[in-house]
This record gives C-alpha cells, structure tokens and sequence, in this order.
C-alpha cells in the first residue's frame, strides 16, 4: 500500500497527463464522421507507433555484451519503424483520394 | 534558448502534433494535412531520442539502429503503397501488430533491467502481456481478412477456456511481480501463453466484427506504448500511447454501434450461434418466395427511363474491381439528365468509411455520397435503386425478423424504392452468412453476374440508347 502511494505522489505528472490524454482522446473522436473512420483508425495506428522511441531506448541503453537483447531490440525497432512508416503512408494515401473535385 | 533544443522540448511539441493530427484527421478537408502534422512530430521524436541521448553509445549500435529504421522505413512504405485500396482494412491489422510485438519485445528485453522493482516489473509483464495480445491478435486478423482463415474456429467451450487462460495469465504476470522472480522462463512462458491467448481470442469472432477488433487491437498497443512510457518516464510515449488507447477505444464504439453490436457481443460471440441456429428455422420458412431474374437490356431501359437513381455499392463491388466501371455508369447517367446518388452504408465494404475511400480513388464527387441517414427517406421517390455486391446492409430482416442475428442494425431502406436490381455473383448469402428476402420482394429484380462484366454491358447498352 505505501508502495503504491509512494508511486502515485512520485508520478504524480505523468498520472495528470494520463488522465488528461484519456479526456482528449475522447473528445476528438466524440463527433467524427462515419466515412473517415477509417483513416483515423489508421492514423491512430500510426501514432501508436511511438513505441519505436522505447525501443530505440532500448537498444541505446543495451548491454555491448547482451546479443540476445541487440537482436530483439534491433527487431523491436524495425518492427516500430514499420508500424509508424506503413501507418503514416497508407492512410496519406487513403485521404489523397478525399480531394474535392473542382 | 538551450531548452529549444532539449529532448524535453521536442516531446512537448511532439506530443501537439499528436493532438492536431488526430483532431484534423477528424473533418474531411484537414485530414490530409492532419496526418502528415502528426508524422512530422513522429519523425522529429524519432531523430530526437537518437541524436540527443544522453549516454555513451558505441557507434555500432547507432549502426544498428539506423539500419532497422531504413530496412523498417524501405518495407514500410513499399508495402503502403502498393497495396490494393480493397486490402486496407488488412493493411492496418498488419501495421498495428507490428507496434504490439515492438512493444512486447520491449518488455522482453528489460524485464532483467528491473528484478525486484515491484511497479516497474508490473508495467513491463502487462506490457508484454498486452502487446502480445495485439501481436497475434492482428495477425489473425489479417489471415482472416484477407481470406487466409476463412471461418471462424470455436473450440467447445471457447469462451469460458479464452476467460481461465486470461485469468490464469493475469495470475501468473501477478505472481512474477510479486515474487520479484528474475526467472527468463517463466518471461518467456508469459510471452508465449499471451501470444497464444491473442490468437484465441480472435479466432473464433467472424469476419464481418474484424473492425471492431483491429479497432480495439489497435487502442491495446497504444496502451502498450504508453506503459513504455510510464517504465522510462517518456512522455511522448506516455501521450501518444495513451491518446490511442483512449481515441481508439471510442473508435471501437463508434463503430460497434453502427452495426448496431455491442462489444461485448463481438468478442463472445453471440453472433455465430444466434444465426446458425436461433433464425435458420424462420428463415428457410420464410425465404421460399421465388425471385424474379431481369437481364441487362431491361435493366438499361428501366434506368434511361428514370429520374432519379440510387447506386448502392458494397464490398463485393471492390472485389470485382468495378469502381471505375460504377463511376462511369454513373457520369454516364447523369449526362443523360438522371439524378444518380451513391448510398453508403456506414460499414459499407470492410470498414467504417472503406467505401468511401475506395469510391473516392476514382474521383467519385464527394458531394454525391450520401450517408445514411440523409437517403434513408428518398428511397420512395427513388425510380430505381442499383445494389452491387452488397448484401447485408440492405436486409430488411434487420428492421422486420427480431430472430435474425442482424436485428436492429440501421440499414439503407431499399426496399422502399420503386424498383430494386440487385447486382450480385450468385445467390449466396453475405458476409454475415444471412438470407436476405429483399431478394425475393415483389419490386426486386435479380441481375446475376460478375459487377464490374455487368456495369460495362449496361455502360454499352445505354450508351446505344
């Protein structure tokens, strides 16, 4: 118990910003169109992507000795890489066909 | 001045172009521009986490790094954009079970970092435990979207097994915190016993709910990235994971409650056994009406004559690769003096809004799709209502059979229209697996054959007229 209230008062800004994010979150997709809910569920996907930054983390931090954690990490951030550039991608080439005809 | 350049400062702006992208993505004219803000904010995280870490590094692991990123940026992008408008939906399975095996592996790796610290070891296994799940969840998925797995598989008892493997891995990630265990067997058994719960968790949901699922997959990994976040006090992992998880979550509302399905529904299941054995019963009854064939050179005649026609296209449309050949009939008709329209359904194709992108690909004017809602009322003053190669969303069943498993989904009223042809390849049900009477209704012609052979005779035939 006073391992989690040391946690919460030592993490306290970033308990803030999760609940805030939470908040945003549903704000911004409150009153979305149905036709682009596709793409926004793509470019959501794409941002998820961020995670290449932890692995990147990773593999900087890696032991110089610890060739099963290279390896991984190497992996965990092209596996990353793919999910932010595939994701960015597609869904630019989904929303370059919204163009409004003249 | 120094702060601009900080790592700090990067995040923060980072973590903006998060918030603007998704914002924009949100309204038709910014969504472009939305996008490529939030890739932009993504590529200056990327190269700021690179270039500003504090820390000796040994040049090879730069090497290392810099050579995931190309190879990852190269398949990436190739991947994107070759692909085929009608593989999207699959698409973003695949990209977003990427994101959740990086973030499993993640885990994976600094797991040993952090023996012994209770809050830190916890975020690492739910983690794991999380991305793993979206791992091997989206790449059923994927299999099952792009046809690979075609039916759903359902062990007896699947539920209540996927609920005690669930509890049963949630216990075991409890006891490798609590104990404070630096056992890699035991990280590797959590690994692999989540990888295996993704996979039955979405094995036995159909294929007509993957939406839902890639949406709620996709809202998982961002809660992956964001318990990076918290493990390293990252903050942009931090907002970016979380305004996923939370966006997305929404997203998966959304989209459940256009076809009418509660999330609940689409993860157990109800659906499967609702139709195959609560409504054949009343359906085999009910559907012994005969239907009436038409040919093309009937149809052409019915349609020159018209005013007013409504297309309403569907995802077997995109698999006969006929949206050029719709676009054509339809500037076709309308030189002719007629008011042509495209009816979409909300989850018309594969996904919420995939008709939309795909019509849009062939320069459809985006003033002539009409949402649901707005058309649902001008179908009784509608001559002739064009259904190609959808099925589903134009089944009466939903408003009229309470036993149907599609009760109470909204739908595009058709049947309402004063004549009804129907586009489809042969008499097999749709997606869902449903009959649908609209066929055998009294103002329904049946104009059987491939779409886009179909649209390019009637093209012809009015083109004569």
């Amino acid at each position: 118990m006073t391992e989690l209230i040391d946690f919460i008062s030592n993490n306290i800004q970033m308990i803030y910003i999760v609940v805030l994010m939470i908040f945003v979150g549903v704000e911004i997709i409150g009153h979305v169109p149905a036709v682009l809910h596709t793409p926004l569920m793509s470019g959501a996907n794409a941002i998820h992507g961020v995670v290449i930054i932890g692995a990147i983390l990773v593999l900087l931090g890696v032991n110089p000795d610890n060739y099963l954690g290279q390896s991984l990490g190497f992996v965990a951030v092209l596996l990353g890489t793919l999910n932010v550039v595939g994701g960015f991608v597609v869904t630019d080439r989904m929303l370059e066909m919204f163009k409004k005809k003249k | 001045m120094k702060y601009i350049f900080s790592l700090e400062f990067i995040y923060l702006v980072a973590s903006i172009t998060y918030i603007l992208g998704l914002k924009m993505l949100g309204k038709p004219g910014t969504a472009r521009k939305g996008n490529l803000i939030a890739a932009a904010g993504m590529t200056l995280a990327i190269f700021g986490t690179i270039f500003l870490y504090q820390g000796k590094v040994p040049t090879y692991i730069y090497v290392l790094i810099g050579t995931a990123i190309v190879i990852g940026s190269i398949i990436g992008w190739m991947i994107a954009k070759k692909v085929a408008m009608t593989k999207m939906p699959e698409l973003v399975s695949l990209f977003n079970g990427m994101g959740g095996a990086s973030a499993a592996l993640i885990g994976l790796i600094e797991f040993e970092h952090y023996t012994g610290k209770m809050l830190s070891t916890t975020t690492i296994v739910a983690g794991i435990i999380i991305g793993s799940v979206s791992f091997s969840g989206s790449m059923i998925a994927w299999a099952k979207l792009n046809g690979t797995l075609k039916n759903p598989i359902r062990l007896p008892k699947y539920n209540l097994i996927n609920n005690l493997v669930i509890i049963g891995l949630i216990v075991f990630a409890g006891f490798m915190t609590w104990s404070g265990t630096s056992s890699q067997v035991y990280l590797y058994l959590l690994f692999f016993a989540a990888l295996a719960y993704g996979i039955m968790l979405v094995i036995p949901i159909g294929g007509a709910d993957m939406p839902v699922v890639i949406s709620l997959l996709n809202s998982f990994t961002g809660l992956a990235a964001a318990l990076g976040g918290f493990l390293y006090g990252n903050m942009v992992m931090l907002t970016g994971g979380i305004l996923v998880g939370s966006a997305g979550t929404i997203l998966t509302f959304a989209m459940c409650d256009a076809m009418n399905r509660s999330l609940v529904s689409v993860i157990f299941g109800s659906f499967g056994q609702g139709s195959s054995e609560g409504s054949d019963g009343l359906t085999s009854e009910t559907m012994t009406g005969s239907i009436k064939k038409t040919t093309v050179s009937d149809v052409a005649i019915l349609m020159n004559y018209s005013q007013r026609i409504i297309i309403v296209p569907g995802y077997g449309l995109a698999v006969a690769q006929a949206q050029h050949a719709i676009h054509e009939l339809e500037q076709l008709l309308v030189s002719k003096g007629i008011d042509v329209k495209y009816a979409i359904h909300p989850v018309a194709g594969r996904m919420p809004g995939h008709m939309n992108v795909l019509l849009a690909e062939t320069n459809v004017d985006y003033d002539k799709l009409a949402e649901m809602e707005d058309v649902n009322p001008e179908f009784k003053n509608t001559d002739v209502v064009f259904v190609v190669g959808a099925n589903d969303v134009v089944n009466p069943a939903a408003h009229t059979n309470p036993s149907s498993p599609i009760f109470g989904m909204p739908i595009l009223e058709v049947e309402n229209a004063k004549n009804i042809i129907v586009n489809k390849r042969s008499m097999n049900p749709g997606y869902a697996g449903i009959e649908n009477e609209l066929f055998y209704n009294q103002r329904t012609s049946m104009l059987f054959g491939d779409a886009k052979a179909v649209i390019q005779s009637l093209i012809a035939e009015l083109k004569g007229m």
